[in-house]
């Protein structure tokens, strides 16, 4: 990027926010993605929403890109720079603004930390469900640009239930307010429902209004170990149809449950094919009707041991040690590719078996965990990045898995997001139709397209280079658009 | 361009590929690192530093002061590997970082370097000259000089942190423990364990009241205890601050030192001091001279609260009626991971009100020697720490490590806070003696 544009950046956000030395492009080169990594030219920390304007402003005319970015734990590429772009962190955006008690709701800065917002509205009586795995680090504004799921999908959604309205800036820089506190809203298009999960492509948000719920006062957790993984997905298929929604429906393989305890040391059971993480909440006795249920479920289905978590203590260290499973089976191998592929829930059993035959058929070690209740499942291929021809067999397993999920009704991304990792999957989720009508929306929106180029689509310029000028040139100019 | 000085003390030093390659990014790290906490840079970050510590390693980023800086800005406090299901060792990268600062031409001056080196090599690493050091400056704070001098020092602004670091040096004690104590010390009723005790340094100088009251509390929980004479620094300060050839002299010292005593444990009250001389056990893994000397050694290595929380509780212990609560040292809790024996051993005190801390693993900022080499962002992290304590209501604050110990009773009198501080092992002793003079701590 040329100086002089460096300077005209520097400029907007102020020599304190600027940073441009080798050890900060390396810094934030990546995010939670495995093998991707790009050096951004810059990194700033706008303070206001004029600054982040000036900067969408200058990259259409200049011709730069931005990368928005909250904590950097995105898991398909979404915060990765890409060529002459600049970062725009919104870390330090992180104040509650208002927590409305007679409205139930909250309006927050993006950068706010998700688990520190739960903190704040439990101390009220108030819920936030939406729980990613990284919600102790990631971002609210993260969080909406992923339209991130997380443990509690099942019964209480993801984050699009929670989002009740967002201020932000497009990428031409104007500003732009969607919906407010009314419950209902339904004046013109639902302009919100585009912009959730539209990860950094078609706006920077500057305030995000969240619905809140009431905390419910009762829970119980079960934790279930199965002598065959195949007992564990006919538990789950039981369990939903018999009109129970628990609030978390959490499934583990042998290789998963064996890197989490390495790491938790909490007496999980090494030699069960699976386990099964169960969570019933609500009011009164309903709970412990429901926990009952189950139980006698588990048992019909060769439940080996059920145990059902004596105090809160107890649950929270389940639960934590689930939310550290990514992470953990990178104690067996460096490279840890995690996949996101989801199908109907009746279908899980099926695609339990699926993700075996991958891991045998492409002789690829992978641990398989996720959120059961929700047919949203995370095979993570175990390897190192250093083997190409492991990497190239993970690749040629993860598509063999995401073609088998779409045939059972399913998607390559529950709830990850498509950014770079998935881009080339997209298409067979959503067809040429739903490609075209997504460039459609960016195109009219980022007409230059400046903000998270490159992620979810990719936009060519209608033409590059020099035309042909025979025919016989025609296919070789194909080729290389 | 990397010159080939640098590569060769790259390829000496830094860890191997399999430990670099270990990290994945995925940031669970962030939220309990407190310095990424004061800048909200990836660079002051666990994931952020090893980076740079793996750019450097391929090639791709150049030895620079920045470099040297976010190394050096880390507490060194483990709190990431705590959080890190991925089992990296951030540790041994960064400290292994350090060694190749400490070699090279980037941070600090030369001479800063020089003198911090002859503090750590030349006087903390030979136990007579560090009581020297220590019987001049019991001098110093007992005879009126210090008040004339700080009180000097605060007429010039330019002191001002002069004067705040001259504040953080231990109070020095009237005997040493070192001297004080016998080589044996026999227990009060039937021997059931063997104890050899590791002094420490600044213990022995700083806190030898706290080693005069573990040796006490250990013959009360049939223990006969040997402090050997010839014990030295176990070179946990000279390992975080990249001397580590320093490091390993003395650690071979204590080695040969302490085989030729029969025991069953060596017991530590010392966090840093104990966490590194179970490391001893790594340190030695490829010499074929002490690996297995160092490998009975470092198993035997128990903390003062670890050792106490798994044998039958005493008898002797009489009611405290305090309201006490408990600050994990980070070289207790992130490297040994000991966090139940303290708690657990203090709830054996009747009577005693156990109010539990927020943030309790959060850093002091205390960390060694950084409160001194790093003073302005140690003034930051200790800000933290006051207002979670203030948030106890507590009487008592107790904690397991001398540094810690240090740095709490220097925020609590800048704070203005009305708490004692006092070693797990400190309020043990008070319970037994049956007496409670805390009203009348300093």
């Amino acid at each position: 990027m040329d100086n002089s544009v460096l300077l005209k950046i520097k400029k907007i956000v102020g020599i304190e926010h600027y940073f441009d030395s080798p050890e900060d492009r390396i810094s934030y080169s990546y995010d939670g993605t495995p093998m991707l990594q790009q050096l951004p030219e810059a990194v700033v920390f706008p303070q206001n929403i004029e600054q982040i304007s000036g900067l969408l402003y200058l990259a259409n005319t200049e011709k730069f890109a931005i990368i928005p970015r909250g904590a950097g734990t995105g898991l398909s590429g979404g915060s990765i720079p890409v060529e002459n772009s600049i970062v725009v962190v919104m870390t330090k955006w992180n104040k509650i603004l208002e927590i409305d008690t007679a409205n139930l709701t909250a309006l927050v800065e993006p950068g706010l930390v998700t688990g520190l917002l739960q903190k704040e509205v439990e101390k009220l009586g108030l819920f936030y469900p939406p729980d990613p795995g990284s919600m102790t680090v990631c971002t609210i504004g993260g969080n909406v640009a992923e339209n991130a799921g997380g443990l509690r999908g099942l019964k209480y959604g993801v984050t699009k239930n929670y989002v009740l309205g967002v201020e932000m800036i497009l990428p031409t820089g104007e500003f732009l307010k969607i919906g407010g506190k009314s419950v209902k809203d339904v004046a013109g298009y639902n302009l919100k429902d585009i912009v959730i999960g539209s990860e950094g492509t078609l706006g920077i948000f500057s305030k995000i209004l969240l619905k809140l719920i009431p905390f419910p006062t009762r829970s119980k957790t079960i934790s279930v170990n199965f002598k065959k993984i195949i007992d564990s997905g006919n538990s789950v298929a039981d369990i939903i149809s018999s009109r129970i929604t628990p609030s978390m429906l959490e499934f583990l393989d042998n290789t998963t449950m064996n890197c989490v305890e390495d790491y938790t040391k909490i007496g999980l059971d090494r030699n069960a094919e699976a386990m099964l993480l169960i969570e019933v909440d609500g009011r009164g006795s309903s709970v412990d009707e429901d926990a009952e249920t189950i139980v006698s479920i588990l048992k019909k289905n060769n439940a080996s041991q059920i145990r059902i978590a004596e105090n809160t203590v107890e649950a929270l260290s389940l639960k934590t040690a689930r939310r550290s499973a990514f992470s953990a089976l990178a104690r067996r191998k460096p490279t840890t590719i995690l996949e996101d592929a989801t199908v109907p829930r009746s279908e899980l059993p099926v695609m339990i078996e699926k993700v075996r035959e991958a891991a045998s058929n492409f002789n690829v070690a992978i641990g398989n965990f996720g959120h059961a209740g929700d047919g949203n499942l995370h095979p993570t291929c175990l390897t190192d990045e250093r083997d190409s021809s492991e990497i190239t067999r993970a690749h040629k397993a993860f598509g063999f898995i995401f073609n088998e999920a779409i045939k059972l009704g399913g998607t390559i991304t529950g709830e990850h997001g498509t950014g770079l990792a998935k881009k080339d999957f997209l298409e067979s989720a959503v067809g040429k139709e739903g490609i075209e009508f997504m460039k459609k929306i960016k195109m009219v929106v980022d007409p230059n397209n400046v903000l998270n180029p490159g992620k979810i689509l990719t936009m060519k310029p209608r033409c590059e280079g020099t035309l042909p000028s025979r025919r016989e040139q025609i296919p070789d100019f194909h080729a290389h658009q | 361009m990397i010159s080939s000085k640098d590569k060769a003390l790259l390829s000496k030093y830094l860890p191997g590929d399999d430990v670099l390659t270990q990290c994945m990014h995925c940031g669970m790290c962030l939220a309990t690192c407190p310095t990424y906490e004061l800048t909200k840079l990836e660079r002051s970050s666990p994931r952020g530093r090893i980076k740079l510590i793996k750019s450097v390693a391929e090639g791709k980023l150049e030895l620079s002061n920045l470099f040297a800086e976010e190394m050096n800005f880390c507490l060194d406090c483990q709190a990431c590997e705590t959080a890190c299901p991925a089992g990296v060792q951030y540790g041994k990268m960064v400290e292994s970082a350090r060694v190749v600062i400490e070699q090279s031409n980037i941070g600090s001056s030369k001479i800063n370097k020089a003198i911090k080196r002859f503090l750590l090599n030349s006087v903390v690493a030979n136990h007579s000259r560090l009581k020297l050091l220590a019987r001049i400056l019991y001098f110093y704070q007992n005879s009126g000089m210090r008040t004339i001098i700080t009180k000097a020092l605060s007429v010039f602004p330019f002191a001002k942190k002069l004067a705040e670091i001259e504040s953080l040096s231990p109070v020095i004690s009237k005997v040493f423990s070192s001297d004080g104590m016998e080589e044996k010390t026999l227990s009060h009723s039937k021997v059931k364990y063997k104890i050899a005790f590791s002094t420490g340094c600044i213990m022995d100088v700083a806190f030898a009241d706290i080693n005069f009251d573990t040796v006490e509390v250990l013959q009360k929980n049939q223990c006969e205890i040997i402090t050997p004479k010839a014990q030295v620094c176990c070179g946990s300060l000279h390992a975080h601050n990249g001397e580590i050839e320093k490091a390993r002299e003395l650690a071979k010292k204590n080695l040969d030192v302490f085989s030729g005593f029969e025991y069953d444990f060596l017991v530590s009250n010392s966090a840093g001091c104990g966490a590194f001389m179970k490391e001893y056990v790594h340190l030695f893994a490829d010499d074929p001279q002490y690996a297995q000397k160092a490998k009975l050694f470092s198993e035997r290595v128990k903390d003062i609260s670890e050792f106490l929380a798994n044998i039958e509780p005493s008898d002797q212990m009489h009611p405290l009626e305090e309201k006490v609560t408990y600050h994990d040292a980070c070289h207790l809790c992130h490297s040994q991971k000991i966090t139940v024996e303290p708690r657990k051993v203090l709830q054996q005190i009747p009577d005693l009100k156990f109010v539990p801390l927020e943030e309790s693993t959060w850093c002091c900022g205390s960390a060694g020697i950084y409160n001194v080499t790093r003073h302005e962002d140690a003034e930051k992290i200790l800000e933290r720490k006051m207002k979670n304590l203030r948030g106890t209501g507590a009487d008592i604050v107790v904690t397991g490590n001398p540094g810690c110990i240090g740095q709490l009773k220097y925020g609590i009198k800048k704070y203005g806070l009305k708490m004692k501080v006092l070693h797990t092992v400190s309020l043990l002793k008070k319970s037994m003696d049956g007496k409670s003079d805390l009203k009348n701590l300093p």
